[in-house]
């Protein structure tokens, strides 16, 4: 199988198409037609991608399974998969067939709705597996055509001004991506993700507009990327689309963003920031890692404060994806290692808080916090799962969390100790809001006169959550698996990023440069 | 050698006589009941010669003492000309025959006006340039105005002649003051009189005024003020004319004046260029944000597309060329798909324009809903959809061109101007519910075309139809 993956990538936009073309009406039999229909389409990618990960050698640090035809203008056609990748693709496609059944209930414009989220799988594997520049950006950016659509048409009451904000905030971000690729295109004279990972790109300081740029062209193009990577990941103080956006959009929504769209942002910072403007990275690290630590504190606070669970658990979203992105610029390979798992972690656990929070959502129709109190003494399988993962969510040792969190402090410690010292409050930040939010909603006794009728999970919802308990407490008690996939290419890629440091002359890095780039 | 001379305008020829023949017979038989045959007949016309063009012989023959050149830039121009053209003619009939619009001289006034852009596209010579765009202008004077009865159209007409007579004016006064420095009116007179360092101040005024009176006829800003109301005003069909074939006929000329009489000294008018293309690209995405009416909203997008092909010349390169030309056809084939849709919008029988009435619309016809949502996000420039391989070609010419400046204002316009396209977006999918809702579309021919543009955004991702390497093409042939 010369193109394992553009059938993997391709194949639910296929099933997609079919629907389109042959589904029609909107009764009964149409829809659960739809509902099948997709739901063995994501399941036939995820079982087709289980070849991808056999036939992945983790040893070999190059590109594997790579496919490649000409396009356009001198771009190519080329997909392929390494270490950083290969498990974001399994991610992708082993959230979907849940997502599918998590929306199940469904009543309004279902084949549409299948459609987008088929769609949207499609382009989110050709994210992870694009081996040139534009095609990637063209993954990246169509992803936001299906997202507008599912938050605008399926959100709750305020998904108009969502929808907006979520395609305009992001589409600002992406477009001075473009031009900086534009830029490495006239640069490189190729758009070939492998051969740009090899070029070097001028690290020479020059004066724009009378600013002197630190770290030249590097710097310039890791500030566009970032512009994008930032929004998308998203960092503070650019995360404000994203409680908007998950608390509107349908719970299979905020699953799809929280488990894999948010993770694109990390997944280009490591496949381009990191290995292709080494300087660049160098010279903007602190200024990242100042980022971080202000997120995992500030959002924190804010999530401690919600009184909408969605809107808490997005902020606690943006707080943990601030340790990724302090991870991967700690540019060591605990540092990266851990911010890969944890964005894999973090797939699983925030996906599995939103349907948790679906759950009762489907059953009493607000997310208000007050409106519910002792779950436990009805609902007893529902408050044990999602005790696990609030537990998981606050990392506690025996779950994927755990791993994550505690490889990224490893990692940034060695790097910078006060950092360190920020992130790990952020650790008791989250025990906190979380511990909290699962006291009010779960514990106490049974008061309010409307949940005492509430049902317990059905079985197509203990189904739907069996896999991501398990791959939650596997990978948090045996995770070496997982890091010996990633392992190998991220040492490749950090022996790069310290030769170019190296080459530049800049092993040790004055912090007070800094200063001076962030200013422009 | 007449002969010779004859065969390079043997399209041109041929269009006119047939324009000039079926006038004089559709006086002296049926009159307006053979409008509708005359509108396939000159769409037929369109077509065959649009076909017989691209496969053509290659190279560049000049003729008429270089008043007129055959080349690969101006075959280009031509086919996308007579191509939309033929597209906007057909999907024109159903509306102007429910209207009682469809008069014999419609098609007819559309052929001629093709013939002077034909002319326009293909002049080296200030002369020949000239009388194209009068040709080509004076036609669409009249059909802006074909609806006698309205006030509105009767507006757009007046204006559009006023305005255009005065852009005339400064293109004739910039032309004469081409000709009083260098002596000639001849494109290759001119390059060797204006090299760069050499351009006297004379001179440069004429090359201000030319591309003040070029600008006008691409809608540039600040030259764009009758764009709104004369979409507004016109009929609809003829607005969807306005939109296309016009205006490729305008950019191919203003690219063939500024490289085959001023190619030596780009940096003279590269600058002037790259600010119309700024000030159009911010204009065109601000101002339509405020719009209501979905022909004044394409007015302020055409504008604004304009701005994004202006970038591509502003590069004053070859790629530059290849993507302004990649751009505009990309451009119309968009713009037919999206007219196609707005001639279908109608309540009652009445056209509408309002976009509030679109309101759930893709509940009532999701087919072409659906189509009318990629055209939107193609000309909002989001991928995969071809719109944003335009805009890619024209940010990689002007960065490469030395405007990095540029391709930054524009990709922050496109991101203003995603904003009124999402707007009908947000209306179709998730506006509210109407009581009057636009009538089901009955017209196959608009529905045709809507989908197959919708489809043509879709599939051009695989290799853009294999438009690239004619385009290049096209553009050495100016650059040579």
């Amino acid at each position: 199988m010369d193109n394992l993956l553009s059938i993997v990538t391709f194949l639910p936009a296929l099933a997609a198409i079919i629907m389109a073309v042959f589904l029609r009406g909107s009764d009964d039999a149409a829809q659960r037609n739809a509902k099948w229909l997709a739901l063995i389409a994501t399941s036939a990618t995820f079982l087709i991608s289980l070849f991808i990960l056999g036939q992945f050698d983790a040893s070999n640090t190059e590109f594997q399974m790579v496919e490649e035809r000409d396009w356009l203008m001198g771009l190519q056609y080329k997909l392929g998969v390494d270490g950083i990748s290969v498990l974001f693709v399994m991610l992708t496609t082993f959230m979907m067939p849940l997502v599918i059944a998590a929306s199940w209930d469904v009543k309004h414009r279902v084949t549409e709705y299948m459609i987008a989220f088929l769609v949207l799988e499609t382009l989110m594997l050709g994210v992870f597996m694009a081996l040139d520049l534009v095609l990637f950006y063209l993954f990246f950016e169509a992803g936001l055509i299906p997202m507008f659509l599912i938050i605008g048409i399926w959100g709750g009451k305020d998904r108009i001004y969502a929808s907006f904000k979520f395609f305009l905030y992001t589409f600002f971000g992406s477009v001075l991506m473009l031009v900086a690729m534009v830029a490495m295109f006239y640069d490189a004279q190729t758009t070939d993700i492998v051969s740009l990972l090899s070029h070097n790109f001028a690290s020479d300081d020059f004066e724009i507009l009378g600013i002197h740029v630190v770290g030249g062209l590097q710097t310039m193009l890791f500030l566009a990327f970032f512009a994008s990577f930032a929004v998308k990941m998203p960092m503070w103080p650019v995360h404000t689309w994203l409680p908007e956006a998950h608390v509107q959009a349908p719970t299979a929504g905020s699953v799809v963003l929280a488990a894999i769209l948010l993770k694109m942002g990390g997944y280009g910072f490591l496949r381009f920031s990191l290995p292709m403007f080494p300087v660049g990275s160098d010279v903007m690290a602190n200024f990242v890692f100042t980022l971080s630590v202000v997120a995992i504190i500030y959002t924190s606070l804010v999530a401690l404060v919600q009184d909408d669970m969605k809107k808490l658990i997005a902020y606690s979203s943006v707080a943990h994806m601030g340790y990724v992105t302090m991870g991967i610029f700690a540019a060591n390979q605990q540092g990266v290692d851990g911010a890969i798992f944890q964005m894999i972690s973090h797939g699983f656990i925030s996906g599995a808080l939103f349907l948790c929070v679906g759950v009762i959502y489907d059953r009493m129709h607000t997310r208000e916090i007050d409106a519910y109190g002792g779950l436990v003494n009805r609902m007893p399988a529902y408050a044990l799962i999602f005790m696990l993962f609030t537990m998981a969510n606050v990392g506690l040792p025996g779950t994927s969390g755990f791993i994550g969190e505690f490889l990224v402090l490893m990692g940034i410690f060695q790097v910078n100790t006060w950092v360190a010292a920020g992130a790990a409050t952020g650790v008791i930040l989250s025990a906190a809001y979380g511990l909290w939010l699962y006291r009010r909603v779960v514990m106490g006794d049974l008061i309010k006169e409307s949940l005492k009728t509430i049902k317990d999970m059905s079985t197509r919802e203990k189904v739907i959550f069996a896999p991501l308990i398990a791959m939650t407490i596997w990978m948090g008690v045996y995770p070496a698996p997982i890091l010996d996939r990633i392992g190998p290419s991220v040492e490749a890629l950090l022996d790069n990023y310290d030769t170019a440091i190296a080459d530049a002359g800049r092993l040790e890095a004055p912090a007070t440069d800094v200063a001076e780039a962030k200013s422009h | 050698m007449i002969s010779a001379d004859l065969n390079l305008i043997l399209p041109e020829i041929l269009l006119s006589v047939y324009a000039m023949g079926a006038l004089v017979g559709a006086v002296y038989t049926g009159k307006d009941n053979l409008a509708g045959t005359l509108v396939w007949t000159t769409s037929a016309v369109f077509v065959a010669l649009a076909v017989w063009i691209a496969s053509s012989g290659t190279g560049a023959q000049s003729g008429f003492g270089g008043l007129l050149v055959n080349d690969g830039f101006a075959r280009f121009a031509k086919v996308v000309i007579l191509g939309s053209a033929a597209a906007v003619l057909l999907m024109s009939e159903g509306y102007m025959q429910r209207r009682g619009l469809l008069r014999f001289e419609f098609p007819l006034l559309i052929a001629l006006s093709a013939v002077g852009m034909m002319i326009m596209v293909s002049a080296t010579n200030l002369m020949t340039l000239y009388m194209g765009l009068e040709l080509q202008s004076l036609a669409l004077y009249v059909v802006a105005s074909l609806r006698r009865d309205s006030a509105k159209s009767t507006e757009a007409g007046m204006k559009y002649f006023v305005l255009g007579a005065l852009s005339s004016g400064l293109l004739l006064y910039g032309a004469s003051l081409i000709y009083g420095y260098t002596g000639t009116t001849a494109f290759d007179g001119i390059i060797a009189a204006a090299k760069h360092g050499e351009v006297g101040l004379g001179l440069l005024l004429g090359l201000v005024l030319l591309i003040s009176g070029l600008a006008f006829k691409v809608s540039a800003v600040p030259f764009h003020m009758w764009t709104p109301d004369v979409y507004e005003g016109s009929p609809t069909p003829v607005t969807a004319f306005f939109a296309t074939a016009p205006k490729v006929a305008a950019m191919a000329m203003f690219a063939r004046v500024m490289f085959d009489a001023f190619g030596q000294a780009v940096s003279d008018w590269s600058q002037v260029v790259a600010l119309l293309s700024l000030l159009s690209m911010f204009l065109g995405a601000i101002a339509a944000i405020g719009q209501r009416d979905i022909k004044r909203l394409m007015a302020y997008s055409s504008i604004a597309h304009m701005g994004y092909a202006l970038m591509g010349l502003a590069s004053g390169t070859e790629l530059g060329v290849q993507a302004m030309l990649i751009y505009m056809a990309i451009y119309v084939t968009m713009n037919v798909g999206t007219f196609a849709f707005i001639l279908s919008m109608e309540r009652d029988g009445q056209p509408v324009t309002d976009i509030d009435s679109l309101g759930m619309y893709s509940t009532r016809e999701p087919a072409k809903a659906l189509a009318m949502l990629v055209l939107l996000f193609s000309l909002a420039g989001v991928p995969p959809l071809v719109g944003f391989f335009g805009k890619f070609y024209v940010l990689r010419a002007a960065y490469e061109g030395g405007l990095a400046w540029l391709a930054v204002a524009g990709v922050i316009a496109s991101v203003i101007g995603a904003f009124y396209y999402l707007r009908i977006v947000f209306f179709m999918y998730f506006g509210e519910e109407k009581d009057e809702v636009l009538d089901k579309g009955k017209s196959p021919v608009l529905t045709g075309f809507l989908l197959v543009s919708a489809f043509l955004m879709v599939a051009g991702v695989v290799n853009l139809f294999g438009i690239e390497a004619p385009a290049a093409a096209a553009a050495a042939s100016l650059l040579q």
